[in-house]
């Protein structure tokens, strides 16, 4: 009798101290969770505790100031809403530009301008386009962090109106499933569900809404462990860097036409440049 | 008579109004247009890649369906690509648990850095799963694979299958989102028998936590 009492109680106390640990990693999980969001509210209450402002900063003065082989500014460029508009450009994109007769997001049509208007050759610009750890972005990427910053607090709202635009979401959506490469991976692979993650690094879902408006409206982004600000054509290259894909070329249909799936599916969502990563 | 007029009236405005609804919908994209696309936007990639960037008639499969293909297409996966698998000459499926642990962590390989290679192309393991208990930095894409072998009871038969699953997910999984290790090159018969070894050993540190 008393060897099955002590038995028992023995097997309460190590199901009671399991779950006792159980519970108590998730509170430890929880308090880790709490301060991180203290930490990001923080940051959010004071912009310019984020490095990546000096980027909106440089990207403003390269955009006003005279450059290029044809020593003209940038304030000729039109972003979607006139020459020279910058409020709200960067909430409308991606979009149709009847010159160049193509859907292009923010960096495709800046490099669109740095080239046609101030004399920039284009090879030049598409070769190593985004930053190495510790490297600045690079001027074009600055630029568009400038414009994109200058969408904050509007709602992405890419009207996808145009017959090529219409074409180029569906394009993103097809790509955004396709599976290839000796990995056998598509964007879905990973970003297809929920409260998944790599490694420590939890995955958004961005076939669900409620998960794009919260996620893409960060990017650009500054990256504390490359200590610099990334694009968002800078983050499909290095998702495709890591899918076992050769190097996507900066402003091509394929990662304009994903921006233009991410977008819609961020339709609503709240632009607040530049965001803060790992 | 009129009122049949107005009834046509109703019906073919309603039908209009369903029409211009239709034409609202976005046109999925066609095959031609999505090659064309991929093709272009990789103009540094070598010779070789332009098919590997289609993926094979499983993978287009996979892509059509989202990874959710009906009952009959599924069968017709498993069965492809279960003929793909090829078992160890000698017939031992399980290596050496500790190299084994040495793929599960490495990611390195094809990445387009990783040319030429300097070492050898690792599986990647703990990027989308957890295997040892020590090891906390592990991803939850896939399921969990600690204390495998403890609980399969280091059988056999489960041997064989983890071997499979590894080589080929597909056999067992149509449209699974795990790589097709074995049947696309990346891990050679070596490594996929030491990560056998790490998953299905008594000894192995997967199976005491």
């Amino acid at each position: 009798m008393k060897t099955i009492r002590r038995n028992v109680c023995a097997a309460i106390l190590v199901f009671a101290s399991g779950l006792a640990g159980a519970v108590h990693a998730q509170q430890s999980s929880d308090a880790i969770e709490r301060e991180l969001e203290t930490y990001r509210s923080m940051m959010r209450s004071d912009p310019w505790s984020n490095p990546g402002m000096l980027d909106v900063d440089r990207g403003e003065t390269l955009w006003k100031t005279p450059g290029g082989p044809n020593n003209v500014s940038l304030e000729g460029c039109d972003l979607g809403l006139g020459p020279g508009k910058v409020d709200g450009a960067f909430a409308a994109l991606p979009r149709y530009f009847a010159d160049a007769d193509r859907v292009m997001d923010v960096e495709a049509r800046i490099l669109w301008c740095m080239e046609k208007l101030q004399g920039f050759e284009r090879a030049k610009l598409l070769n190593r386009p985004h930053p190495g750890p510790g490297m600045p972005v690079k001027d074009l990427g600055a630029i568009a962090t400038y414009v994109a910053y200058r969408s904050n607090g509007r709602s992405f709202a890419a009207a996808f109106s145009h017959p090529k635009e219409k074409e180029m979401l569906a394009l993103g959506e097809a790509l955004f499933f396709r599976r290839s490469g000796p990995m056998d991976f598509a964007c879905s692979t990973c970003h297809g569900d929920s409260g998944k993650r790599i490694r420590l690094q939890p995955l958004p879902f961005f076939s669900k809404p409620d998960e794009a408006r919260k996620i893409v409206g960060a990017w650009p982004a500054y990256r504390v462990s490359t200590a610099h600000v990334m694009t968002m054509q800078h983050r499909i290259y290095d998702c495709f860097w890591q899918m076992r894909l050769p190097e996507v070329e900066l402003g091509s249909d394929v990662p304009v036409a994903l921006i233009s799936y991410l977008v819609k599916q961020a339709e609503g969502g709240e632009i607040s440049i530049p965001g803060m990563k790992r | 008579m009129r009122q049949q007029l107005r009834i046509m009236c109703v019906l073919l405005a309603w039908i209009a109004a369903a029409g211009s609804a239709c034409a609202q919908q976005i046109k999925a994209a066609d095959e031609v247009s999505i090659d064309a696309a991929m093709r272009s936007a990789f103009p540094k990639a070598s010779a070789d890649w332009p098919t590997r960037l289609k993926g094979d008639e499983t993978m287009q499969a996979c892509s059509q369906y989202k990874d959710a293909p009906s009952a009959e297409l599924a069968r017709a996966i498993a069965a492809r690509e279960g003929a793909s698998i090829q078992y160890p000459p000698n017939g031992k499926l399980r290596g050496d648990w500790k190299r084994g642990e040495q793929v599960a962590q490495s990611g390195y390989g094809l990445r387009f850095t990783d040319y030429p290679p300097t070492r050898e192309t690792g599986g990647n393991c703990y990027a989308c799963h957890q295997l040892t208990k020590q090891e906390v930095s592990y991803g939850t894409v896939g399921p969990s694979l600690l204390e495998y072998g403890k609980i399969r009871k280091f059988s056999e038969a489960d041997t064989k299958a983890a071997y499979e699953k590894i080589y080929n997910s597909h056999a067992t999984f149509p449209c699974s989102l795990m790589p097709r290790f074995g049947a696309n090159g990346v891990l050679t018969i070596e490594q996929i028998k030491d990560l056998v070894a790490l998953l299905m050993s008594p000894e192995s540190p997967v199976n005491r936590p």
